[in-house]
């Protein structure tokens, strides 16, 4: 697992779901990138940072049973692909949620959680997690 | 630029070869291939090696010269390089021999890829395995390498139709490949239900779709296909060579369920060799899960985008099939040593096209495809062969 100080440099996309905006093809990125992959060098001086709502759609998922590390293997969890509501997909886990109500395209948001802890008495990692969004009538 | 022959091939077992240290598989590999090739150590030029995770698999970095210095080169002093890029470090380790021969720098090139997996825990195996996906921005979200291959099992079934059955009959095709090769990892044949009745992994997929761990070295020796008689009866020209790269994290990509790497690199080897599709009677694809060998033999041009699992399933993939696919058994059957598999595709391709593959032979053989992936698809390296 990450370093801590590895981790804290994701900290503020991580928690704050910052990426970019392109202003010279408009297309948004996340995470933030120095250089617009469709624009090249005509993005230079054309990218500012874009807060990103964290809602979107399930593009794909899969329960995971053998995780990373001897923890996650003791529980399945939920990991998916999400296509945010701003165009791009990034991935990670679902929680507050049983595999059989998980569908492609069912809306879901992001919160912030736990990732992981380094060691037992160690740094405790924060990032995105997403939940399921619920129809107002329930 | 000058034409390239495979001239010698070489290769150990896969599998759990506990007695054997990472050099001793490296050599053994190394020497089979020299031998093959029925050429004496001090006329090699230089040497390549395609290994991915010495340093976290066995705390050994500067692999390029440890293998020379075993291999006894080191009073030769010739030039020894790594070469990495994941699960495609073989490939590209056979694509700079290439280009090192192609160009007039070197006659004589010996490439080797060796990877030593069973030294370490399982769960140590998978972590390094998922840092050839982004780890920053997957694996520490919680995705493990499978599990991004089961985001794209699952869309390919929900798009294209592919069934949980037709993934079953890639590991089904593979190991009766495999039951038929000598050097598989899994020599058993399995049917449906075994597939379909394996724990989960990540799912859809389950352990028979995954490729196993496995130790494991394979070597070529390559010159100019104008010296090439010389030391064969039979050359193999390497006619294509391809490599293209893409988007290290999965999500980033253009569609999940095409690897445009592989279209790429594909194009490029082809445009090289002047050859179509329906000229290919083989290729060993790069099925580290059962979803990767459907995506391959679309985006390689052998079946439209959506048709493969249908493909596999009517047995048009099989050895008497009218594309023969993984007929070593693939990463699924044969196993898959990261840095190694590259190279031991290439060794599957030369024994074919030479004639000499036993019982396994694919029919009047006369061109045959490799197809190596790094990560899900950031790196593809595809070489074609021709028998000479
Ligand atoms: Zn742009």
């Amino acid at each position: 697992m990450a370093t801590a100080p590895r981790f804290w440099r994701q900290n503020p996309s991580r928690y704050n779901l910052i990426g970019i905006k392109c202003n010279s093809c408009g297309k948004n990125y996340f995470p933030p990138r120095a250089i617009c992959p469709v624009c090249h060098r005509k993005s230079v001086g054309k990218i500012e940072p874009l807060k990103f709502k964290g809602e979107g759609a399930i593009f794909s998922f899969s329960e995971v049973h053998e995780g990373i590390d001897e923890k996650a293997t003791l529980k399945p969890y939920l990991v998916a692909m999400v296509e945010l509501d701003e165009g791009p997909k990034i991935t990670g886990q679902v929680i507050d949620c049983d595999a059989c109500d998980l569908k492609i395209g069912a809306r879901v948001r992001t919160v912030l959680r736990k990732l992981s802890e380094e060691g037992s008495a160690g740094v405790i990692h924060y990032g995105y997690k997403f939940v399921p969004v619920r129809d107002k009538k329930e | 630029m000058r034409r390239v022959a495979v001239i010698g091939v070489g290769d150990t077992k896969f599998g759990e070869l506990w007695d054997a240290s990472f050099r001793d598989i490296g050599i053994r590999a190394g020497l089979a291939a020299v031998e093959d090739a029925k050429i004496s150590a001090e006329m090699i030029d230089a040497v390549f090696v395609g290994n991915m995770s010495a340093g976290r698999f066995i705390e050994q970095e500067h692999i390029g010269a440890l293998i020379a210095d075993y291999a006894g080169l080191a009073r030769d002093h010739i030039p020894a390089t790594r070469v990495e890029a994941a699960g495609a470090s073989g490939g590209l380790a056979l694509r700079q021999g290439f280009m090192a021969v192609a160009s007039g720098l070197h006659d004589i090139v010996v490439v080797g890829g060796a990877e030593k997996m069973m030294d370490v825990s399982d769960i140590a195996s998978s972590m390094i395995q998922s840092s050839a996906s982004d780890q920053e921005w997957e694996t520490e979200l919680g995705a493990t390498f499978a599990s991004l291959h089961a985001l794209i099992a699952r869309r390919h079934m929900h798009e294209y139709g592919t069934t949980r059955e037709q993934l079953a009959d890639v590991a089904v095709k593979n190991h009766k490949n495999g039951s038929l090769n000598p050097k598989a990892q899994f020599q058993r044949e399995i049917n449906r239900d075994v597939v379909l009745r394996s724990p989960l992994v990540a799912d859809p997929l389950r352990v028979f779709d995954c490729s196993p761990s496995s130790d494991g070295a394979a070597a070529v020796v390559l010159c100019p296909l104008d010296d090439a008689k010389k030391y064969v009866e039979t050359p193999v020209e390497i006619i294509g060579s391809g490599q293209a790269s893409d988007t290290l994290a999965l999500h980033h990509r253009r569609d999940i369920l095409t690897m445009d790497a592989t279209r790429i690199a594909a194009k490029k080897a082809f445009k090289r060799a002047g050859l179509e599709q329906k000229d290919v009677q083989l290729a060993e694809v790069h099925d580290n899960f059962t979803i990767s060998e459907i995506l391959a033999i679309e985006d390689l041009g052998f079946f439209k985008k959506g048709e493969g699992g249908k493909a596999t399933e009517d047995g048009r993939t099989a050895l008497d099939g009218e594309i023969a696919i993984n007929t070593s058994g693939g990463l699924k059957a044969r196993g898959d040593p990261i840095g190694a598999t590259g190279l031991a595709q290439a060794v599957e391709v030369v024994t074919q096209l030479r004639g000499v593959a036993g019982k396994r032979q694919v029919k009047d053989a006369s061109v045959g495809l490799t197809h190596n992936v790094g990560g899900t698809g950031a790196t593809v390296i595809v070489h074609i062969f021709r028998r000479s």
